[in-house]
């Protein structure tokens, strides 16, 4: 899977595989497609429901991914423009409930994209903390619309939206939860072979020219507002789409469920996942849905008085988080690919070194 | 008293065994024959039946709002101890939702589909419980005693597995709003709620306007809103300059703990003294006074604030030692869950446990999941409420009234005026209600 990020070749794949990029990534993504297949089945419902999560993450992780770590932009606001493409399904669903799920899909895709293109051409002009803070002020000023036009967006209790149910072809007796996972993997599926081609396309060359050296990329011929308008619009709509799953996620889209946190959370998940690869987002997003559970599973088998145990997971999160900033600088990702690296450094090793001298020191 | 049941206790058990299977029988709704205790649906074993539910156990909610499940499952360890309902101990999980509603769902999964919950019960929060009742009633498991006061939860077509507790927030609108009509003819009244467009809100709108609007009072308008949120407290603080300005001598609240709190500091420091009428969710004294004394506004205030304050209850007032009840659940709590404080959430808690415990034993020896609908349905009894249930196969509304109370400088409360009736239409009388309290069992335990 770190094949996705950079363009090394493995000498293992064969020579079509290694000329085409497009090939290359189609096979994987079929193979992984079919192994999370078989995985829904195996798992209970409540832990498709749980795949189905992260699925929905990894989407948003992934275009936050595509604007943070290729193209060096920080986005405070991406919890705004998953909350954009909830609303745009909520409320078309509102209007006409039977409305096909890829219709609001794209609804959705199209409203954060129109949103990512303003806001990347104003972010555009800012640089570091300034966009920072700009897309902070977004993650902060949106939630508040739905509260002030409550009549269109439900207000504080927000808008109702229909779980989709599995079609009775699968049998009566498959669960719902199973299909929203298939649903989101589908999505999530897409969206990261399409961002990977993206990624070791020419396009992705100049999204990280820009980030690397913005001079070196204009004497180079890049536009370079152009290049960061276009990484924030395709980061856009990664989010939008994020969004418009997210409110079949839960059924309800009101705007509590889209505060600062989760713009943080989202970059949370970049950073712990491996800042710049697509595969970190995946981590991130797993970090992201399962930590908490596993923190809230250790608080409540401590036996602590329920001030202290109901704080417990925030706390055991916040240290977790921390801890693996500092023992993995590079994130999960760059964690593994650096181990992936030694392993290989210590087989190859081993395998020429051995014969003559049977105790070779491990490096 | 703790060891006068623990010595009765043989006697209990078999009391209880007893009339649950005269019960099982009467009503013919229990699967198994005879007095074997089977898994007759999901969550229930021969042993034991677990139950879950959502709660703020962190978040703005939190304060106060968290001693509600952990004062529950004080009541069912106490049941526990003493032979548990038809044989079986009860088991309650609670998840942290932090009262945001897209959490909500998450949890309730994992309680439906992980934990295999018989129930969900007790559920806390309108905006919250909103997001899953759809899912609930879908999955047809039951969802009983909503811990909110909205009326969404009595619709027998659209969700026939969920069940109220409390009286619905329109209900209190009523009763307040003819007090305050009553009480304080000619001045000027202005609303104080969780909104917009939030159920709590405006059901308990509807019900003060139903009593306001065209009466002697001046009713402000617009309503003033907060969102419970973290930028909730700035929009306190606008909302009361603006009453503060309008001329507002009348301040009727239907907020949580928290945003109650912030009002009340925010008038005080604008030197406005209003009088404060705020719903019973909103009002409990020991829980206001911990936040304003505790430091949680980042200041620490006198508790002297919330004096005078006017609200409502449909429970015993928690400072009344004389009350029965209160001995009873202030001695489990002591026994089971001394490190909660002694407030209306704990009583709160406990009363709901104590109902949930008449159903569980009314549902027959092998309940399945809609016996214990129709159990609560066809149910006649009586516990800590200071009214009756408004239970049956048309409605599943909870409790039908509430008192009048004050707040004294003590923080101790003042029962003002009879217990009054009605129901959430605008053209429901408001009655009286002539009715005696009932009084505890014994043991602590309902026989029925």
């Amino acid at each position: 899977m770190s094949a996705l990020a950079d363009d090394t070749d493995d000498e293992s794949l064969g020579s079509a595989l290694r000329r085409s990029t497009l090939l290359r990534h189609g096979v994987f993504f079929v193979a992984l497609a079919a192994v999370l297949l078989v995985a829904t089945y195996l798992v209970s419902p409540f832990h498709d429901y749980e795949i189905a999560g992260v699925a929905i993450y990894t989407i948003a992780a992934a275009g936050l991914t595509v604007l943070t770590g290729a193209n060096g932009q920080i986005s405070l606001g991406h919890g705004a423009l998953m909350m954009i493409g909830a609303y745009t399904t909520s409320v078309l669903l509102q209007w006409r409930p039977g409305l096909p799920m890829i219709v609001t899909l794209l609804g959705a895709v199209v409203s954060t994209g129109l949103a990512g293109s303003i806001i990347g051409v104003a972010g555009a002009r800012l640089r570091g903390p300034y966009l920072a803070g700009a897309t902070l002020a977004l993650a902060v000023a949106l939630p508040q619309i739905p509260l002030h036009f409550a009549g269109v967006f439900g207000g504080n209790q927000g808008l109702n939206v229909a779980s989709p149910t599995a079609p009775a072809a699968l049998g009566a007796d498959f669960p719902n939860e199973r299909w929203l996972a298939w649903l989101c993997l589908a999505a999530a599926l897409v969206t990261l072979f399409l961002l990977a081609n993206l990624l070791s396309s020419s396009v992705g060359r100049r999204l990280r020219t820009v980030r690397d050296n913005e001079v070196a990329a204009r004497l180079a011929g890049v536009d370079v507002a152009r290049t960061q308008v276009l990484a924030f619009v395709i980061s856009a709509v990664c989010a939008g789409l994020a969004g418009a799953l997210f409110a079949y996620w839960v059924s309800i889209t009101s705007p509590t469920g889209f505060t600062l946190t989760l713009s943080l959370q989202l970059l949370t998940a970049v950073v712990i996942g491996g800042l710049g690869s697509l595969t970190g987002a995946v981590w991130g997003s797993i970090i992201l849905i399962y930590l908490p559970v596993l923190t809230g599973d250790l608080a409540s088998n401590l036996s602590l008085s329920s001030d202290v145990a109901n704080n417990v997971p925030l706390a055991i999160y916040g240290v977790v988080l921390v801890v693996a900033m500092l023992v993995f600088p590079r994130g999960l990702q760059g964690a593994l690919v650096s181990l992936a690296r030694q392993l290989a450094r210590v087989i190859r090793m081993r395998g020429t070194v051995l014969p003559a001298v049977p105790s070779a020191p491990e490096q | 008293m703790a060891t006068r049941i623990s010595r009765s206790r043989p006697w209990a058990v078999v009391a209880l065994g007893g009339a649950a299977t005269l019960l099982a029988a009467a009503c013919g709704s229990g699967s198994g024959s005879g007095s074997g205790n089977s898994a007759s649906a999901p969550g229930i074993t021969a042993t034991t039946v677990t139950i879950g539910s959502t709660q703020p156990l962190t978040g703005p909610a939190a304060l106060g709002y968290s001693e509600i499940a952990p004062a529950s499952k004080a009541y069912f360890q106490y049941v526990n101890a003493h032979g548990g309902v038809n044989g079986r101990s009860i088991n309650y999980i609670y998840l942290d939702d932090g009262y945001v509603p897209s959490n909500t769902p998450t949890q309730t999964r994992k309680l439906v589909l992980q934990d295999n919950v018989y129930a969900i019960f007790s559920a806390l929060g309108t905006p919250t419980h909103l997001a899953v009742v759809n899912y609930l009633n879908s999955a047809k498991v039951p969802d009983v005693l909503v811990s909110s006061g909205c009326n969404c939860w009595n619709n027998v077509s659209q969700y026939p597995y969920t069940f109220g507790f409390q009286p619905d927030y329109t209900i209190e609108g009523k009763i307040l709003g003819q007090y305050i009509k009553q009480t304080y003819p000619g001045m000027k009244v202005g609303y104080f709620a969780q909104g917009p467009n939030d159920e709590f809100g405006t059901d308990g709108i509807a019900g003060l306007n139903d009593q306001l609007q065209g009466s002697g009072v001046t009713v402000l308008s617009p309503p003033q809103y907060y969102p419970p949120t973290a930028a909730g407290a700035a929009a306190v603080k606008s909302a009361i300059a603006t009453l503060q300005l309008q001329g507002a001598q009348v301040i009727a609240a239907f907020s949580v703990p928290l945003f109650t709190a912030i009002a009340e500091a925010t008038a005080a420091a604008l030197n406005y003294h209003p009088i404060f009428v705020v719903s019973n969710v909103g009002s409990d004294p020991p829980t206001l006074t911990k936040i304003l004394t505790g430091g949680a506004l980042g200041v620490t205030l006198p508790a002297a604030l919330i004096t005078g304050m006017v609200s409502d209850a449909y429970e015993p007032v928690v400072s009344d030692s004389s009350n029965p009840w209160v001995q009873l659940f202030k001695s489990i709590k002591n026994q089971y869950a001394p490190s909660l404080p002694w407030d209306g959430n704990v009583f709160y808690g406990m009363n709901q446990a104590y109902t949930f415990v008449q159903a569980l034993k009314a549902a027959g020896q092998n309940p399945s999941r809609d016996d214990l609908v129709h159990a609560i349905q066809n149910s006649h009894w009586r516990g800590p409420g200071l009214v009756p249930f408004g239970f049956s196969s048309s409605s599943h509304l909870g409790l039908l009234g509430v008192q009048i109370d004050k707040t004294n400088a003590d923080g101790s409360q003042t029962t003002m005026g009879p217990v009054y009736t009605t129901d959430d239409t605008s053209s429901g009388a408001i009655t009286q209600y002539t009715g005696t309290p009932a009084t505890p069992p014994s043991n602590g335990i309902p026989s029925d």
